[in-house]
């Protein structure tokens, strides 16, 4: 039943595509905001940014190889990995059995005894099949063993919710695996961030999560030559200003960077010029930029898919109360995603994922407080 | 009756549907003397006694074990290997009681399992190992660090928590690390290092096939040491289907000490008899009496030899009891004195001994010379850990990431880690 259920989600990927109503491209539109895609020559999608950034890196390294379901000969459950099977063969691009304990394992085992695995999960909901050992033996080894076991392993695969799935696999596991130490979790957004964030988790010599989102597969990005570039490489633990403002910080990670945005944009009409950040890695947080853009706008509004206790919004709101209270001009606003499992039904679904209208809300509550806050769950 | 031949236990060809004799296939019958199975119990192994085990071809092509009796082979073994053997197992063991000792002063703390009783297998296979080769093995790891070619003294500092140890105390007694030594660990989880060791196989496997860097010698062999518990754990059987459909360097072996802590193995596995589940994955499935070294080596060495050819892994079921509970902080109530008698009855290290002085491979002086420096070696393992210094300070942050940028950005915007203070733990995290 469940091999039936995987299947389906990888072929309807497409037709999920149609419902996810706000997802536009996103260009700045008009004028005077500093572009940060330094002159866009091209647009890539970011699975074509992942599948390019996987191909570089397995030339560049014969260690590096690819491990998960249907990443061989079906080119991938959402075809990330298309074309790697032909060219890399099957000692390199292996077709696993539905056994993520194992093979995880079986990855780490292998980065433990020098090799550089790359595991796909099929969605992050699967990993937790084989949450042992990316705790246990992967992020706790090189502590455990002093620095004599390093394990360079990369565990990908899309997280968060998708259209229609249902809540076993909708969940967003960033908050999960960005509690503990040992663990480097990135968050891509653009095409730019895919590419430069993948060749740095495969090249990190620490275990990496790189949770990625299946809604942003189809999705195409202006890139520059630069990002093109077989060395291209963003560095882990930096965040990057997607929109430069002066009334209130927005931080959002994955999808959400693209709402934000959305609602920036909205909000500027409205005279209120927001700075969104695209968190990009989750841990290590960037907490000094997170805080000089607070101890500049004076208001915060962090924004993710997840569940709302326990996650990241809650870290990101706690690091400001740490370092920047008294730039603090109103109580951080928290937007998350409702605290239940995630309904199938559409409606329900769309109420149960923030959407922009949810972060312009928010945007506002910060800057005036005249906004009643909205039920919450 | 002379200590090896106490229980006849057979190791039979791996795809042979029938044994010789009713009393091999269960391992708690072989004496008289071990009670505590009710008559159900008793019927239902009987009723397995002739296993219709149905073998992949690829299993029936091979060969059989060379011989399968149970008091052979002895010709193999001479002086300078049986001595070897000898002084391995008597460290193992007195090294276990010396941590006993120490837990009882109050030196050593936590969890800690012992290994007394058990140390045939240790020495058995890991004895047969090249530098290059790796052992994975559980929270009972002592030894099998010990026989893989970890100092004692660098095992017992850790064990006191003390800088010097192998992992700097950061480990402990269940996460015991080499990687000079090639000793993946140490888990504390039943069923981890499993998967581990079929990767560092696979690893082993790849490099020879893709990197082209080969050995004349044959493949890097992995020896996975687990225990009857874990073989009831959904891990176990992911990894017996991939090693044997990667045709992975890897050589499966159980320690069977019947017991997990107070659970039976009988009460807790539908079918007690692990060995068989090699076969269902088309991978030879052995059974060998574990408190014997001789034939725990003699299987040890065809299974090793299999890895390295790249013929792909076996299962090798030793049938092992540990002599102590199943911590040191087990009161070890639930397992029935004569069962512990029988057992002890059969200690390896004295079987070894009378094995050696029965075919006059060394002199009782001889044996106890080395007793004597294995005890030296103790002490100063002891004196060693003991006068060691405690972890610092700095070491708390330290090695939580290879990169450790992975601490992220501080708030003057530098990385964390190139504060001077950081390490200190005197900046805030």
């Amino acid at each position: 039943m469940l091999g039936i259920v995987r299947r389906k989600v990888g072929c309807e990927v497409f037709s999920a595509m149609k419902f996810s109503l706000a997802l536009r491209k996103v260009l700045p539109t008009g004028s005077a905001l500093p572009m940060n895609y330094s002159t866009a020559t091209k647009e890539i999608t970011v699975r074509e940014a992942l599948n390019s950034a996987l191909d570089e890196e397995m030339s560049a390294d014969p260690k590096v190889f690819l491990m998960g379901e249907e990443v061989g000969e079906y080119q991938g459950a959402y075809k990330i990995s298309k074309g790697l099977l032909e060219k890399y063969g099957p000692d390199r691009v292996l077709d696993t059995p539905i056994t993520e304990a194992g093979f995880a394992g079986i990855g780490v085992g292998a980065a433990y005894y020098g090799l550089r695995p790359v595991v796909e999960f099929m969605t992050f909901n699967f990993s937790l099949q084989a949450i042992d050992h990316i705790i246990n033996s992967a992020a706790k080894s090189n502590y455990m063993s002093a620095g004599q076991i390093s394990v360079p392993i990369v565990f990908r695969g899309p997280n968060g919710a998708a259209a229609g799935v249902g809540a076993q696999h909708s969940q967003c596991f960033a908050a999960w695996y960005a509690h503990v130490p040992g663990l480097k979790v990135l968050t891509p957004y653009s095409a730019e961030d895919a590419r430069g964030l993948l060749k740095a988790a495969i090249r990190d010599p620490d275990p990496v999560v790189f949770l990625e989102n299946e809604l942003l597969y189809g999705e195409s990005f202006p890139v520059s030559a630069e990002v093109l570039d077989s060395s291209f490489c963003l560095p882990i633990g930096k965040a990057k200003i997607e929109r430069e403002g002066k009334h209130v910080t927005i931080t959002a990670y994955s999808k959400m960077v693209g709402y934000a945005l959305q609602a920036a944009e909205i909000l500027s009409k409205e005279g209120i010029s927001a700075e969104v950040i695209n968190l990009r890695s989750i841990r290590p947080l960037d907490r000094a930029t997170i805080n000089a853009s607070v101890r500049k706008t004076n208001r915060l509004v962090t924004v993710e898919e997840g569940f709302p206790q326990h996650g990241v919004g809650a870290e990101i709101g706690m690091s400001v109360v740490e370092e920047s209270f008294e730039y603090l001009d109103a109580p951080v606003e928290r937007i998350a995603g409702a605290d239940v499992p995630m309904p199938y039904a559409a409606n329900l679904e769309r109420m149960a994922v923030p959407q922009v209208d949810n972060i312009v809300h928010a945007a506002k509550r910060a800057c005036y407080r005249s906004v009643p806050l909205a039920a919450t769950a | 009756m002379s200590a090896f031949s106490a229980a006849k236990i057979l190791s039979p060809p791996p795809f042979v549907a029938r044994f010789a004799s009713e009393k091999s296939l269960c391992p708690f019958l072989s004496s008289p003397s071990v009670p505590a199975l009710t008559r159900s119990a008793l019927r239902s192994i009987r009723l397995l006694r002739t296993p219709l085990a149905v073998s992949s071809d690829v299993v029936i092509g091979q060969k059989p074990l060379a011989s399968s009796s149970s008091a052979t082979q002895n010709e193999d073994v001479d002086r300078e290997v049986a001595l070897v053997l000898y002084e391995d197992m008597v460290l193992g063991r007195f090294f276990e009681d010396m941590c006993a000792q120490m837990y009882y002063r109050g030196k050593m703390f936590g969890f800690v399992h012992l290994y007394n009783g058990q140390e045939a297998v240790s020495t058995g296979f890991i004895k047969l190992l090249e530098a290059r080769d790796c052992v994975v093995s559980t929270y009972r790891d002592h030894v099998h660090a010990l026989s893989k070619g970890v100092a004692a003294r660098a095992v017992m500092a850790e064990l006191f928590g003390k800088t010097t140890g192998c992992c700097r105390g950061q480990g402990g007694s269940m996460h015991m690390f080499s990687s000079t030594h090639n000793l993946l660990g140490g888990f504390a989880f039943i069923g981890e290092g499993i998967p581990v060791a079929t990767g560092a196989a696979f690893s082993s496997k790849y490099r020879h096939e893709v990197l082209k860097e080969s050995n004349p010698n044959g493949l890097d062999v992995t020896v996975a040491f687990f225990g009857d518990g874990t073989c009831n754990n959904g891990q176990f059987f992911e990894c017996l289907n991939m090693a044997q459909l990667w045709k992975l360097p890897i050589v499966f072996v159980v320690e069977n000490n019947l017991w997990a802590i107070g659970m039976s193995h009988v009460r807790a596995t539908s079918d007690p008899e692990i060995w068989k589940k090699g076969p269902a994955f088309g991978m030879p499935g052995y059974h060998v009496d574990g408190m014997d070294v001789l034939k725990v080596r003699e299987v040890a060495i065809e299974a090793i030899a299999r890895a390295r050819r790249g013929d792909g892994p076996t299962l090798v079921e030793c049938e092992t009891y540990r002599f102590r509970g199943h911590s040191l902080a087990d009161p070890d109530e639930l397992r029935k004195p004569d069962e512990k008698a029988h057992y002890a009855a059969r200690d390896p290290i004295a079987a070894l001994k009378s094995y050696i002085l029965e075919k006059n491979l060394a002199t009782e002086s001889e044996l106890k010379v080395i007793e004597e420096k294995i005890d030296n070696l103790i002490e100063d393992a002891v004196e060693f850990a003991d006068s060691s210094p405690h972890p610092p300070r700095s070491q708390l942050l330290e090695n939580v990431f290879v990169d450790p940028k992975g601490f992220g950005i501080g708030p003057d915007g530098k990385y964390r880690c190139e504060d001077p203070k950081f390490t200190e733990g005197t900046a805030q995290v």
